[in-house]
């Protein structure tokens, strides 16, 4: 049976509204490259969104993903160019180092989960914190400048990025199965159950014997192992890693998390408002590049007020809803 | 109570002996020379800060009496705190600034100078101009021209172009109005400008809605070698590599050596050096220690660095 909720198409309404936007500012829009474009694009933020859902659904917090990606990218790089010396099929490299990155993603999730549980941190200051860790770690080990990848690894890797399935770019794929994934984890496990009573309310999910800290942990586990996949895609774009990658990433992911219509304080998420969400912030951008119209200061202005906007439709349907 | 004040005495007597002996084994320094720099955030800075360590281990061992205190500041307000423990703690002689931003350092920086430090501004001007004593700079609007200039010749004084711009900030500006004053009268078209931030991934994203939006492009002026990287992959991407070339900014090894390798696609690389920082500590140095006169301003021109040249400013052990 299909209940059509008018506050759960909020965000599609914005993303209609926003794709109407770009078709009206410039043709060249609509052209199949640039669709592709801003699917692959939106992918990287989109998949983080997709792990920040978990983490906010629990009542919790993560400011660390972007660093997190550009530590695990530098480490990715540094161990394919090192194991180049040694294994000749660039393919083993490859996957060994696709492990090496989930491995990471779920260690860093499961250090940022103990310091939230049992150390009992918040988790705005631990994230902050490991945020710090991470960017200088990278910058550290790019000497301040610019880790790259092997170009004969490159040459391989990058299909992974640019290379496509039935005309649909590889990262758009992952991004959607992914999506689809954490779709059924959320709303039709028990995992999920616990992960909205925990952040509903966490006395009453513990009274009701839910292992809270064990749920929070796992929110950020899935959190990590998205940062890492989302890195997995990043890497063979450009095929390097600095200080300067994924900046801003966390505050993108939290922003396409409460576009999409999950609550900020918690016990309430929505994996595919979500992917609306990241969409919507990747279109602002193609939008604002593909006219003229805006003076460049002026940018920031218009991401602003397009992202405050599709919050206010999605809240005006909640309204409508509720009477 | 008098146990009391005989035990503090003696501690006092302890404090003061165990600094005397602190103290004499410390060197005694002749000079000391502070030196504050943005910290490395994005590949030119991250050069800076590598030329700037290079230069101090060199001289500090090349001068024994000479002690370096290098701090690096991730924004203004923290640079400004620095140079107060820069004044207070190290009690430097000279100082060697690249600040952060001109106008929030301007009066920092008038406060060091009144205490009666030589002061070196690197690359970006004080909005008051009297308090440096010695200016080490690139010529940002220089290398917008020479950009211009070669792209002017390369098209035949006609074509259509794209810029990706940095950042909204005095440098941006100077290249970016340097550039315009060297296409006014060509028939060259601007068909947009955007900023890309300096760093590669926006470089990305911004070419490839460029090349959404624009059937053709004769020339791209990225500015920045962080830039050019994501534009040269997004035109790979988009296949159109043979259509148009492009004209970044910095001197970043990778760019060198294709330059080296003759790439068409990345024809040519105008010189903006983070090794300025070099020049400034080396000089100042030498007006520490020699009281040689240094004085005024010292422009470092911004060369096209071309296939034929690209040896000399190739460096494969900087991180830039």
């Amino acid at each position: 049976m299909l209940i059509l909720n008018l506050k759960s198409t909020g965000p599609f309404i914005a993303l209609c509204l926003v794709f109407l936007l770009g078709v009206f500012v410039n043709e060249a829009f609509l052209s199949s490259g640039n669709l592709a474009n801003i699917l692959a694009r939106s992918s990287f933020i989109g998949i983080v969104a997709v792990g920040a859902t978990f983490v906010i659904t629990a009542g919790g917090i993560d400011l660390s993903v972007g660093s997190m990606a550009a530590f695990i990218s530098g480490c990715m790089i540094l161990l394919m160019n090192a194991l180049h010396q040694s294994i000749n099929s660039i393919s083993i490299i490859i996957c060994i180092a696709v492990f090496a990155s989930i491995a990471m993603g779920l260690l860093a999730g499961l250090i940022n989960g103990l310091l939230t549980t049992k150390a009992r941190i918040e988790a705005f200051i631990v994230t902050l914190g490991t945020m710090g860790i991470y960017r200088s770690l990278v910058t550290f080990m790019a000497d301040g400048g610019t880790l790259s990848l092997s170009f004969t690894i490159n040459d391989v890797y990058s299909s992974v990025y640019y290379g496509d399935f039935l005309g649909i770019p590889y990262p758009v794929w992952v991004f959607f199965s992914l999506a689809g994934l954490a779709f059924v984890l959320m709303n039709k496990t028990i995992f999920g159950r616990h992960l909205f009573a925990v952040g509903s309310s966490e006395k009453v999910a513990l009274y009701s014997a839910i292992d809270t800290e064990k749920i929070k942990i796992f929110a950020f586990m899935i959190q990590g192992f998205c940062v890492s996949i989302a890195t997995i895609i990043y890497v063979p774009r450009l095929g390097s890693a600095s200080g300067q990658t994924g900046v801003l990433w966390e505050l993108e992911a939290i922003a396409a998390v409460i576009i999409g219509g999950t609550a900020l304080k918690g016990g309430y998420g929505r994996v595919w408002g979500t992917v609306a969400g990241a969409l919507i912030l990747t279109l602002i951008g193609n939008i604002l590049n593909l006219t003229d119209m805006v003076s460049n200061y002026l940018n920031g202005a218009v991401q602003g007020l397009i992202v405050i906007a599709a919050v206010v439709i999605q809240q005006r349907n909640g309204v409508q809803a509720k009477s | 109570m008098e146990h009391r004040v005989k035990l503090s005495a003696r501690l006092e007597q302890i404090f003061v002996f165990g600094f005397l002996v602190w103290a004499l084994q410390m060197p005694s320094f002749a000079q000391t020379l502070g030196v504050s720099v943005p910290a490395a955030t994005h590949g030119w800075t991250g050069g800076l800060n590598f030329h700037a360590e290079e230069t101090k281990d060199r001289l500090e061992n090349q001068y024994p009496e000479l002690k370096i205190v290098l701090v690096t500041a991730s924004n203004a307000s923290e640079q400004a705190n620095d140079l107060e423990d820069l004044l207070t703690i190290h009690q430097i002689d000279a100082l060697v600034i690249l600040p952060f931003e001109s106008a929030a350092l301007t009066g920092p920086v008038r406060n060091v100078e009144r205490s009666g430090v030589f002061v070196t501004v690197v690359d970006r001007g004080l909005t008051d101009p009297s308090i440096h004593d010695f200016y080490v700079a690139g010529n940002n609007s220089e290398m917008g021209r020479v950009s211009a200039n070669y792209i002017k010749s390369r098209l035949d004084q006609d074509g259509k172009i794209v810029i990706l711009r940095g950042m909204p900030t005095v440098i941006d500006e100077q290249r970016f109005d340097g550039f315009m004053s060297s296409i006014v009268d060509t028939g060259i078209e601007v068909l947009d400008s955007q900023y890309a931030n300096w760093n590669r991934d926006d470089g990305f994203t911004v070419m490839q809605d460029f090349l959404s939006r624009f059937p053709k492009i004769d020339a791209v002026w990225a500015q920045d070698d962080d830039i050019a990287i994501g534009v040269i992959q997004a035109i790979r991407q988009a296949r159109r590599q043979d259509e148009m070339f492009v004209v970044g900014g910095g001197g970043m090894k990778d760019i060198i050596q294709r330059v080296k390798r003759g790439d068409k696609l990345t024809p040519v690389d105008v010189l903006y050096p983070p090794a300025m920082i070099s020049t400034a500590m080396e000089l100042t140095t030498i007006k520490l220690l020699a009281d040689a006169p240094i004085e005024g301003e010292y422009i470092l021109s911004s060369p096209l660095i071309t296939e034929q040249n690209a040896d000399d400013y190739y460096f494969p052990d900087s991180p830039f």
